[in-house]
């Protein structure tokens, strides 16, 4: 399935780089990708649309000193990479020019996981069937399930990049996904539940996942939120289930730990590699080789193989990620972690599946030793300053813990906290390890699929805000 | 640009076959975005991209496609690929394109020519200037996190065998800093920035004072205790929330059992002086547009009139399920099928500038930025909670600055709580307009 030297040609991708190095460039690239996808649409009872997409182009970048000029085309002739070759190089005005001609070495690397069916083999009719059956399931949770959308994606992302360093290498991504979300109503208004599978896998995800039970899942959310008190407000302990967490450790060290943030000052890990950081119990890993997982791959978009990246080790911080360009800077390796949305953007660094490992505690004496705050089943997506480490959180599923056991589940309400003090203040690590719900990481406008992942937890003391006095 | 795109657009409509409906939309967009970091150019992008989405609906069943490319060759494929999608569709009688409705399109300044013909070097020269001045404006501001100027050239055309045929084209220019300051350990960021039609609006000195005060004013925040108290918007948390607001009134929403203000219209839904209007033929509005996602007229849209709801918005199919026409407000890039949302969006001023409204408050908070707002509205219920930063106001003086807490209270009681609009109306680089807005009674969760 590697037939990724269909993109471009190796005689093409050298002519391109030649043309890319012809103003005195230091490093050049290209980055040739074909992305296909389909996605079909379920909602209001009815199958809305099947609508495909595909995308095809190619983005040059020309380093000099600190400068980087990039452009990209959707002219994959000769002459249209050639031209956005000389755009990206009209920056780099570094002097000696000339002829460079690059010999390509062509990079091996263990893919995560084979992928089983490709999507495009599978009918249509067949994608379509599996969300009238999510609807149908959802529908008969309860009366009380007034609305059901129900959603299948699938991608199909072949890429080739080639640098003026000899790097050749290409990757083949297929991700497949499906989402439902219920509104549910009742006396008390409307309230939302929503549950997503999403694997870099093709269309054996739906040998290992029921898309009824997943319907069930998220129509049970809905309904159980109906009886949903305000959330309390203030700082209390707050236990944070299996799997429903890693979103926070994402956000609130994570993007924290990008070698790019850290180079410009603006984050809170700044000059603190080999610095206890956290609780002892803390290990916390960046890992894109783990298979089938929403944020694996065999090579990332600068064709560096994919890593596993041990961040903050029994709570001392022993390393940053790494992108190609601020490792080159640094004189070092990249982690693998530089990717990029299309090859519409330049490529910075990014996570993979970011988790949290297994402590020595059991998840119910956690809760039972928890005299009053909230079980939080299931965050939602949230948002850091990377230079305060401040960072806020939706809590999708939440419950109240009141003398030791989970009470009244609550209605919305946000999680705030600071990254740093939450690293210190996890008093208690569950030993039943799980990865959470696909995501979409946003980082300068540029979304990619990322996973994440902890265990039971709880964490001293958190503010939560809703809306009880 | 835009008869090239016209003739690709007419050209896969004369393939459409006699017994379907076809809707092509084509674009093309020229971007640059230039950042300087330390005195250097650490980036200039230069991108050109293009793309097409044809929608087929054939005996009332609907498929899409859409391609990042204009080859001719990919066309005809788009074209097929949603026709074969159709096929897989629920047959739905409410299905069609938009249809002529004699609306004039009207015709708006939303090209700057001088951007057409601005030099890189001027771009790269702006973008450092920014930064300079950021850097020179306090002490202590230690950096910057991003220093950006960028632009973009856009044009559009619909076309369809329902008679539709609209082309538009339009400039957009920003400047954007978002900058670091710091006392001792404590660092603290702030964000500025000017958006204009082309370099001549920009202001360099407007987006390196914003994004200077709104760092160091923070310096020395700390957590505030819980309580309820009246809280004023500064005018871009305010756009935040009526961008989430305007969500919530479209027919699209109502019809699928997902607005809080389903059944509401005609009824006092927001305080009297809350009269809220989508008016995308508004030429200072950053979304000014002379046409919508389904190539009808843009039009000026009234939601909510002295706190009475009037009515929602809707593009062609929402309305022909509603009994009532399109308001013009269909949404839609080329790789989706029309949407329905707000273009433009703005609160009628009132007469108080931010300072006199703070001068009117005992006890209260400055919002200046709010956080994971979008995790944390949900526009069903209405419930929200977002994390803030901002000042104290204590007798009707800005006091210590304050962060790491929350904000909370449901979009429906905030709308009725609101106890003044502020005069300082602005457009900011989205779908709404920025005014000031004060707000009784919101619960602040900190410490």
């Amino acid at each position: 399935m590697n037939d990724e030297t269909a993109l471009l040609s190796d005689d093409l991708v050298q002519r391109t780089l030649g043309a890319a190095l012809h103003t005195g460039g230091e490093f050049a690239e290209v980055f040739v990708e074909d992305k296909r996808s389909t996605s079909a649409m379920f909602d209001d009872g009815k199958v809305e649309e099947l609508s495909s997409g595909r995308d095809r182009g190619a983005g040059i970048r020309v380093v000099v000193g600190e400068t980087t000029g990039f452009a990209h085309t959707a002219d994959l002739s000769e002459t249209g990479l050639v031209a956005a070759a000389q755009a990206a190089a009209a920056t780099a005005k570094g002097g000696g020019g000339g002829t460079r001609t690059i010999d390509l070495d062509r990079q091996s690397a263990t893919r995560p996981n084979e992928v089983q069916v490709l999507p495009e083999t599978i009918a249509k009719a067949t994608k379509v069937e599996l969300l009238g059956r999510a609807d149908q399931a959802a529908r008969d949770a309860g009366p009380a399930i007034s609305q059901v959308m129900a959603r299948y994606a699938d991608s199909r992302r072949r890429f080739l990049v080639a640098n003026s360093d000899g790097v050749l290498a290409g990757d083949d991504q297929v991700r497949t996904m499906f989402s439902v979300s219920c509104v549910a109503s009742g006396d008390t208004g409307m309230q939302t539940g929503r549950e997503t599978i999403g694997r870099t896998v093709g269309f054996e995800l739906f040998d290992e996942y029921d898309v009824e039970e997943l319907a069930r899942t998220a129509a049970n959310r809905a309904l159980t939120k109906l009886a949903a008190v305000p959330a309390p407000s203030g700082e209390m302990p707050v236990v944070i289930g299996k799997g429903g967490g890693g979103v926070l450790f994402h956000e609130a060290c994570g993007h924290g730990l990008e070698a790019d943030l850290v180079g410009k000052n603006a984050s809170v890990f700044a000059d603190r590699v080999g610095e206890q950081v956290a609780n002892r119990s803390v290990t916390i890993v960046d890992d894109g080789t783990m298979p089938t997982e929403w944020g694996a791959y065999a090579f990332d978009d600068e064709g560096r193989a994919g890593q596993r990246n041990t961040l903050i080790e029994n709570g001392i911080l022993t390393d940053y990620m790494w992108d190609l360009l601020r490792a080159r800077r640094a004189g070092r390796a990249s982690s693998g972690n530089g990717r990029r949305q299309g090859y519409q953007y330049l490529p910075m660094v990014r996570m993979t599946n970011t988790y949290l490992g297994n402590g020595t505690d059991d998840p119910d004496d956690i809760i039972a030793s928890t005299e009053r705050g909230v079980f939080v089943a299931q965050l939602g997506g949230g948002q850091v300053n990377t230079a305060t480490g401040d960072f806020v959180f939706g809590m999708t599923e939440a419950y109240l813990i009141e003398n030791g056991e989970i009470t009244a589940p609550l209605r919305e309400g946000n999680l705030i906290g600071n990254g740093p003090e939450v690293l210190t203040l996890i008093d208690a690590l569950g030993n039943d390890f799980a990865m959470g719900s696909p995501g979409t990481c946003g980082k300068d406008g540029q979304g990619v699929p990322v996973g994440d992942g902890t265990p039971t937890l709880r964490v001293a003391k958190l503010t939560v805000g809703g809306t009880a006095a | 640009m835009t008869d090239e795109l016209l003739a690709i657009a007419d050209q896969v409509i004369g393939w459409a076959n006699d017994d379907e409906q076809v809707e092509v939309v084509v674009v093309h967009d020229r971007d640059t975005e230039v950042r300087a970091y330390e005195g250097d150019i650490e980036s200039l992008s230069s991108a050109e991209s293009q793309g097409v989405g044809v929608r087929v609906i054939k005996d009332h069943r609907q498929g899409f496609a859409s391609a990042g490319t204009l080859d001719p060759t990919v066309l005809a494929e788009t074209l097929a690929d949603a026709r074969d999608n159709a096929s897989f569709g629920t047959p739905d009688e409410f299905l069609g394109l938009a249809e002529p409705d004699g609306v004039p399109i009207p015709e708006l300044a939303l090209v700057d020519e001088r951007l057409l013909g601005f030099a890189p070097e001027g771009k790269v020269a702006m973008a450092l200037e920014l930064e300079r001045a950021v850097r020179a404006a306090d002490d202590r501001i230690i950096g910057l996190e991003t220093a950006e100027y960028g632009d973009s050239m856009s044009a559009a055309a619909v076309v369809s065998t329902a008679g539709v045929r609209a082309v538009g084209s339009e400039t957009a220019a920003f400047l954007m800093a978002y900058s670091l300051a710091a006392d001792g350990d404590d660092v603290q960021t702030g964000f500025g920035f000017s958006v204009a039609k082309g370099p001549d609006g920009l202001d360099i000195d407007r987006a390196a004072a914003d994004a200077t005060e709104r760092a160091t004013r923070l310096l020395g925040a700390t957590k505030p205790g819980s309580e309820r108290l009246t809280v004023v918007l500064d005018p871009f948390v305010t756009a935040q929330f009526l961008a989430i607001l305007g969500g919530t009134l479209t027919g699209e929403a109502v019809q699928k059992g997902r607005s809080l203000f389903a059944e509401r219209s005609g009824d006092l839904v927001a305080s009297p002086l809350i009269t809220l209007v989508d008016d995308p033929t508004d030429p200072d509005a950053f979304t000014a547009t002379e046409s919508d996602g389904e190539g009808l007229a843009a039009r000026r849209n009234p939601l909510i009139t002295a706190g009475v709801l009037n009515g929602f918005l809707h593009n062609a199919y929402t309305a022909r399920k509603a009994g009532t026409r399109s308001t013009g407000s269909a949404v839609r890039g080329y790789s989706s099928t029309p949407g329905v949302g707000c273009q433009a969006l703005a609160l009628a001023p009132g007469t108080a500038a931010q300072a006199d409204l703070i001068a009117d408050i005992d006890n209260g908070l400055l919002v200046q930025g709010v956080s994971g707002l979008h995790s944390g509205v949900n526009p069903v219920s209405g419930d929200f909670s977002t994390g803030a930063e901002g000042l104290r106001i204590r007798n009707g003086a800005l006091a210590e600055p304050v962060r790491e807490f929350t904000i909370a209270s449901t979009l429906q009681r905030m709308l009725l709580d609101v106890v003044a609009v502020g005069s300082d109306l602005e457009w900011l680089p989205m779908n709404a307009a920025g005014v000031s807005l004060v707000v009784a009674d919101v619960t602040m969760s900190g410490a």
